[in-house]
């Protein structure tokens, strides 16, 4: 069955035909892929996806690869869920949940959207595969190219953390550190698309590429029994995942995979050092995004020029959701209470989202009864560095191998 | 694909690309006059958002890159 139809312009609705293009000619808007819903109403069910498997391929009928295409798998998605009681009691709700994207096989939730860029590109005769990348979708590039056995190339800032880097040059890709700041990094490559025959996964391909995001939801709604939570909060970079996750919830709602239509609220967490489409939500001009030079140790999410900003504030005030920032401070204080509290060591993107969270609930956000779920998109490891200070050696208590020793300086 | 055009702000330079390929500042600019929210540009290498937008002046060593919005991130 050819479950896909085409392109289609998100702003004028122009079509197009399947073919590895982001931008609408007539207006620049995003392309979404259109799908053919009504045959797709015919056989997807709760039943097909629970027998499927325990990967977000088991969602395979709602993504853009037709089902003939042999997928590029590293076992990505089908991620837990877990209740979070004790950050949970911190904070004064009851019916918390994490999703810990953090494990994936690379450790980020790009596993997801990676995985079907490249089934996509594979099956359409791209033999290069690039991104411009803050670090975790270079990651994930690397690691699915080499699966894959495509030629790679990954942009990423010079300034990237070190160990990020380390972690994208043992998949041994072509490695461009660019002098510049991500948006420099982006745009380089938004014009190098001109000049190369490669699949950028999150330029060319972008359509496709997005349309991974949607498993994240569709799983988290799977594993709360079918049933929607009352708010998700979710890391705002582009915007671009935000955007697909509302799409998500109208597919599981569209196709009876949800008996209940209460769209969740959906709100999205900035780092203050990069806070674009908060610095618009909190405006008069909500659909009014204006770039910012970004300053913070959130990198992964530190993008200066959202292309899906306007969507993000739109998607948060339809759903009763809100765009809210933190501190530095606020980032690193949020890692060390996740991590003490549910040993979930997160980057500080999850940084960010936690904090949002722990900000949202103390000023008074909710009663307390709400299933509230947060997004962790990345492991801890991938920034430990920002935490070196306080939970480096400055953390240790340093004994001689004696009982004496243990008993003088140990307090037990 | 590089084109020359002779202008001493932004806006007169798209009047000047317009002129040369006809339709061409429609699809840059919208209704009121405003760059499109999914195109940027950059005027050596500087977001003009940033500044002065259409209004910023330019000159004859000056490099204007439009750039779709729509990319990167996810």
């Amino acid at each position: 069955m050819a479950k896909l139809l085409g392109l289609r312009c998100r702003e004028c609705g122009a079509e197009y035909e399947l073919q590895a293009t982001h931008v609408c000619e007539m207006c620049f808007g995003p392309l979404d892929v259109v799908y053919d819903q009504a045959a797709l109403k015919k056989i997807v069910s709760r039943q097909r996806i629970e027998h499927g498997p325990a990967s977000m391929w088991r969602y395979r009928d709602l993504l853009p690869v037709e089902d003939d295409v042999p997928v590029v798998t590293l076992g990505e998605g089908f991620t837990p869920l877990v209740k979070a009681d004790r950050l949970g009691a911190e904070l004064g709700l009851r019916n918390l949940y994490l999703k810990n994207d953090s494990m994936n096989p690379t450790n980020s939730f790009k596993d997801r959207v990676v995985s079907v860029a490249i089934s996509w590109a594979r099956a359409h005769g791209f033999e290069t595969i690039a991104c411009a990348s803050t670090g975790n979708l270079a990651n994930a590039v690397a690691a699915y190219s080499a699966r894959a056995g495509l030629e790679c190339f990954v942009f990423i800032p010079v300034d990237l953390e070190p160990q990020k880097v380390v972690s994208i040059s043992v998949f041994d890709p072509n490695v461009v550190a660019v002098r510049g700041n991500y948006d420099e990094v982006n745009r380089l490559c938004s014009q190098l698309l001109e000049s190369t025959p490669w699949a950028f996964c999150n330029i060319n391909i972008r359509p496709f590429y997005a349309e991974g995001s949607k498993t994240l939801t569709f799983e988290t709604i799977e594993q709360l029994g079918w049933k929607l939570p009352d708010e998700i909060i979710i890391p705002i970079a582009s915007g671009c995942q935000f955007v697909r996750h509302r799409q998500a919830i109208r597919e599981l709602i569209d196709y009876g995979l949800v008996r209940d239509d209460r769209v969740p609220a959906l709100t999205g967490a900035q780092a203050l050092g990069c806070a674009p489409v908060y610095n618009a939500f909190k405006s008069d001009t909500p659909e009014r995004v204006l770039p910012v030079k970004p300053n913070t140790i959130a990198r992964s999410i530190a993008i200066g020029n959202p292309s899906d900003g306007i969507y993000v504030n739109r998607i948060a005030l339809e759903t009763g959701g809100v765009v809210e920032a933190v501190t530095e401070d606020e980032i690193v204080a949020a890692m060390r209470l996740l991590a003490r509290t549910e040993g979930i060591f997160t980057e500080t993107a999850g940084g960010v989202t936690i904090g949002v969270l722990a900000k949202l609930a103390q000023a008074g956000r909710w009663r307390g009864d709400e299933v509230v779920v947060a997004y962790v998109t990345g492991h801890g490891l991938k920034t430990a560095d920002v935490l070196a200070s306080v939970d480096g050696h400055a953390r240790r208590v340093e004994i001689e191998p004696t009982l004496k020793s243990f008993r003088e300086k140990v307090n037990i | 694909m590089t084109v020359t055009v002779e202008a001493t702000d932004l806006g007169a330079a798209i009047d000047a690309l317009d002129t040369r390929y006809p339709g061409f500042k429609d699809r840059l600019l919208d209704q009121q006059g405003q760059l499109r929210q999914f195109v940027n540009v950059y005027l050596n290498d500087e977001d003009v958002r940033l500044g002065a937008g259409l209004a910023a002046k330019v000159s004859e060593k000056d490099e204007i890159s439009i750039v779709p919005a729509v990319a990167g991130g996810s």
